[in-house]
């Protein structure tokens, strides 16, 4: 290869590598053609967080009477009149003390043998409150509270803690008042090695150190903790949930566990069951969140599909008007409220409860 | 099982063992799982269990697992079957997606009885004690909901980035998917895997103790790409906001650090297809070794800020209550972890003699270094071997040879990480925590396998 050529071939090469940088630089600052600036009208459509200092908090406000109102209308059929909750979900309100508002830690939070941690014994900042029962809450239409609901209902919840008086008026101007009476403002530590980060300047090594011991590391073991006999089967039959073959099978949790016997053996594989023919009602139940407090058999936060069902035999009429009317009584304290599903769709679910509710 | 004793493979007899109060179903909660399950398809393969146990209980003695038939062969050696003899089916059946074999319906997600009141508020477990290698088929994917799941129309789905940067900016999926993309092995964990077991023994299988960790190959496009085209001040932010576009528009605040490493990513990929509607379809956002509730799905807005939001999944939930009564907040990050998948709680081993042993090893601070295994309770132990591929932030395979002899044995595995960290003991997450944090349980699990070859959860002392 003559001199000349090795001198060409190098500066194309060498053009082409800075072709290739330049080409790949400008790619990293710029990929044009692709996102659009957001407009002002977009950006406050979503922009919907507060933070810990109140940074996106709307101006507004709510007395603790009017919070009471939308509370037992809205968020009381799954956290209960006083917040304590029922069975669905766990207590908001209590386990706080006057002295906790004082001191900023709640005291039953050093207690083992207190019983659950509601969400006021957690929660540092009355921000986290806002600004999650705006963007979530009610549970089945979260974000249809408008700002003075918002603070309305947060300062019933407040009120149930005695963090803010009966007669309090909660505003964008009061909050930070609030803030310095939460009982546990000052529960909070960063001082902790479990953050990916510096950002909060936590420890620099972890909680514990175990060491890669191979030989005689530790005295025989004992079986400190295992489950009684009779909830072998409570998570149900454990063949069922293992495959039908490998180097071990699921344990015939059904019948009693021989302690002596050999195992083994397999078994033939079930046949699937035929298609069935998937009544509409059952997805209509899940568009209109019904499913989110009735359940097919067992009782949620109101009665089963199959106790409604047994209860109101050819009764569609009179299910449709419970369906939009709402109630309670009928099977509990707790009210079911009114719901504005389409009438078509109502009917439908209320002639699939008098037909017998079959799934 | 009161005062039930568990012979140790020295044959030594543990004494009295403790009962099982914290987190456990009580004998009501159990018996309405049961009556439960008599109305489902438990049911039906129960009698059909009963029938197979009836009719061929004698090769179940037999030591030889395989063992020659009286006639002189097996039949289905000897008679050809239907699918040896007869015509197949025809290509892209099932509307064109195909799906796993009908004998392979055991192998399915799975609620914990008595764990949540509501399917939409609630979490399903994935079957490890199934699962080979470290990619989980999307369909077994775990699951945790907070308001409900949804299939959401890509072409109208936006994403927005505001707060300090030059120009808020937004994008539609054709222009996300425009992007330079990348393709990354990452596990993700659920902060509460393993949450019930932080007192004593609650579930009986690994689907139930472990099974809220997943791992697939993502695909998408580094955050960072996306905050630079927007002119993110990276001098001034320290956290960014992610937020979800369903219900519940779950809010997580992510460290700036993590970002400008690269590894955080806006995905719309998994396993080779889109995300699963259950797993955030069409967008997720991916943060390498940090707790599953910080994956925010059905992405929506990124926020660039300088202060920590204390949203309600890190100002009430996904915090670690200390013994001082301190809650330590801002704790994201899954540390180095392992679990035998097989052998494993509610399994039985179907004879002595030889068996692989098998699990999951994985860290939120990098690379798996090493996987130690003990089948006497963690006296001795020795090296498992590390399947390939070995991933920063993935699920590394372990294996390890083992001959069972018949006795009782105490199986543990015990995870090191690429910074040398050791997967603790309980007695150590407990000395350094209590019992009553609920998140982050990393400990050293235990599987008692008994003389009958049935295998049980236990922890040991």
């Amino acid at each position: 290869m003559s001199k000349f050529l090795k001198v060409t071939l190098v500066s194309a090469l060498i053009a082409a590598l800075l072709a290739a940088a330049g080409v790949a630089s400008a790619q990293s600052t710029a990929y044009p053609g692709v996102g659009r600036p957001a407009t002002p009208k977009e950006v406050a459509a979503w922009d919907i967080d507060v933070r810990p200092d109140f940074k996106g908090l709307p101006a507004g406000s709510g007395s603790v009477a009017q919070g009471q109102d939308l509370w037992e209308a809205k968020c009381a059929h799954c956290h209960g009149v006083f917040g304590e909750s029922n069975e669905v979900f766990s207590p908001l309100i209590g386990g706080t003390t006057n002295e906790d508002i004082k001191t900023g830690n709640v005291a039953n939070l050093k207690r083992a043998d207190f019983p659950g941690r509601t969400t006021i014994m957690k929660v540092a900042t009355v921000s986290t409150l806002w600004d999650y029962i705006n963007r979530a809450m009610p549970w089945t239409a979260p974000k249809s509270l408008k700002p003075d609901e918002v603070y309305a209902v947060t300062a019933y919840l407040l009120s149930l803690a005695n963090v803010v008086p009966e007669d309090f008026v909660l505003s964008n101007k009061n909050i930070a008042e609030v803030q310095k009476r939460m009982p546990n403002r000052n529960g909070m530590t960063t001082q902790h090695f479990m953050w990916a980060g510096k950002e909060f300047k936590g420890t620099n090594k972890p909680d514990t150190a175990n060491v890669a011991c191979m030989k005689d590391c530790v005295p025989e073991a004992k079986v400190a903790s295992i489950l009684p006999d009779y909830a072998r089967n409570a998570h149900g039959n454990l063949a069922d949930q293992n495959r039908l073959v490998g180097q071990q099978h699921g344990a015939n949790t059904a019948v009693p566990e021989n302690k002596a016997a050999p195992v083994g053996g397999t078994t033939t594989p079930a046949a699937k069951p035929a298609a069935k023919v998937v009544d509409p009602a059952l997805a209509l139940l899940n568009k209109h969140t019904c499913t989110a407090c009735h359940a097919q058999s067992t009782k949620v936060v109101g009665p089963s599909f199959n106790d409604i069902a047994k209860k109101y035999p050819g009764k569609a009429e009179y299910l449709a008007g419970k369906i939009k009317s709402g109630g309670s009584g009928v099977w509990g304290a707790i009210p079911m409220p009114a719901q504005t599903a389409p009438d078509a769709d109502i009917k439908t679910i209320a002639n699939w409860l008098a037909a017998g509710a079959a799934k | 099982m009161e005062g039930l004793s568990v012979k140790t493979p020295d044959g030594i007899q543990s004494g009295r063992v403790q009962k099982a109060p914290e987190n456990f179903l009580d004998r009501d909660g159990i018996s309405t799982v049961i009556a439960e399950s008599k109305a489902g398809r438990r049911n039906f393969i129960r009698s059909a269990f009963a029938a197979a146990a009836a009719g061929a209980a004698a090769p179940m003695a037999l030591a030889q697992g395989n063992p020659v038939p009286t006639e002189g062969g097996d039949p289905n050696i000897l008679n050809l079957p239907e699918h040896a003899t007869g015509l197949g089916q025809g290509v892209a059946a099932n509307n064109g997606y195909g799906v796993p074999s009908k004998f392979e319906s055991n192998v399915q997600r799975r609620q914990s009885p008595g764990l949540t009141q509501t399917t939409q508020a609630s979490v399903s477990f994935a079957p490890l004690q199934s699962l080979f290698g470290i990619v989980t088929p999307s369909g077994l994917h775990f699951e945790r909901h907070h308001q409900g799941w949804w299939d959401i129309d890509p072409s109208k789905h936006r994403f927005m980035i505001n707060g300090m940067v030059k120009t808020p900016k937004v994008f539609t999926m054709d222009e996300i998917m425009r992007l330079p993309s990348v393709s990354r092995f990452h596990f993700i964990e659920c902060g509460a895997n393993t949450a019930v077991e932080w007192g004593n023994v609650a579930v009986p299988t690994v689907q139930y103790t472990h099974g809220m960790v997943s791992c697939s190959e993502f695909t998408g496009v580094p955050l960072i790409t996306l905050l630079e085209i927007a002119g993110a001040d990276f001098k001034n932010a320290k956290f960014i906001l992610a937020e979800g576009g369903d219900g519940s528009s779950m809010t997580r605040t992510i460290p700036m650090s993590l970002i400008l490493s690269g590894e955080v990513l806006v995905a719309y990929g998994q396993n080779g297809e889109m995300l699963r509607p259950e797993n955030g379809y069409p967008l997720r956002l991916i943060v390498p070794g940090i707790q599953g509730v910080s994956w925010v799905k059905y992405l929506r807005r990124i926020e660039v800020g300088d202060m920590p939001y204390a949203a309600k999944d890190e100002a009430v939930h996904y915090m670690d209550l200390m013994p001082d009564g301190q809650h330590r907040q801002y704790t994201n990050i899954q540390e180095c972890k392992s679990v035998v998948t097989t052998p494993s709680g509610g399994q039985v081993l179907l004879d002595k003699g030889f068996y692989n042993i098998t699990g999951l090893a994985w860290s939120g601070r990098g690379k798996v270094a090493k996987v130690d295994v003990s089948v006497d309770g963690g006296r001795n132990w020795r090296q498992a071997r590390l399947e390939t591929p070995v991933l920063s932030k993935a699920l590394t395979r372990f294996n390890i040879d083992w001959v069972w002899d018949g006795k009782p044995a105490i199986i543990q595995s015990r995870a090191t990480d690429e910074t040398g960290f050791v997967q603790p003991t309980y007695k150590h997450l407990r000395a350094a925590r209590g019992t009553r944090s609920i998140y982050h349980n990393n400990a050293i699990q235990s599987w008692l396998v008994q003389e009958n070859g049935e295998v049980k959860n236990v922890q040991v002392s």
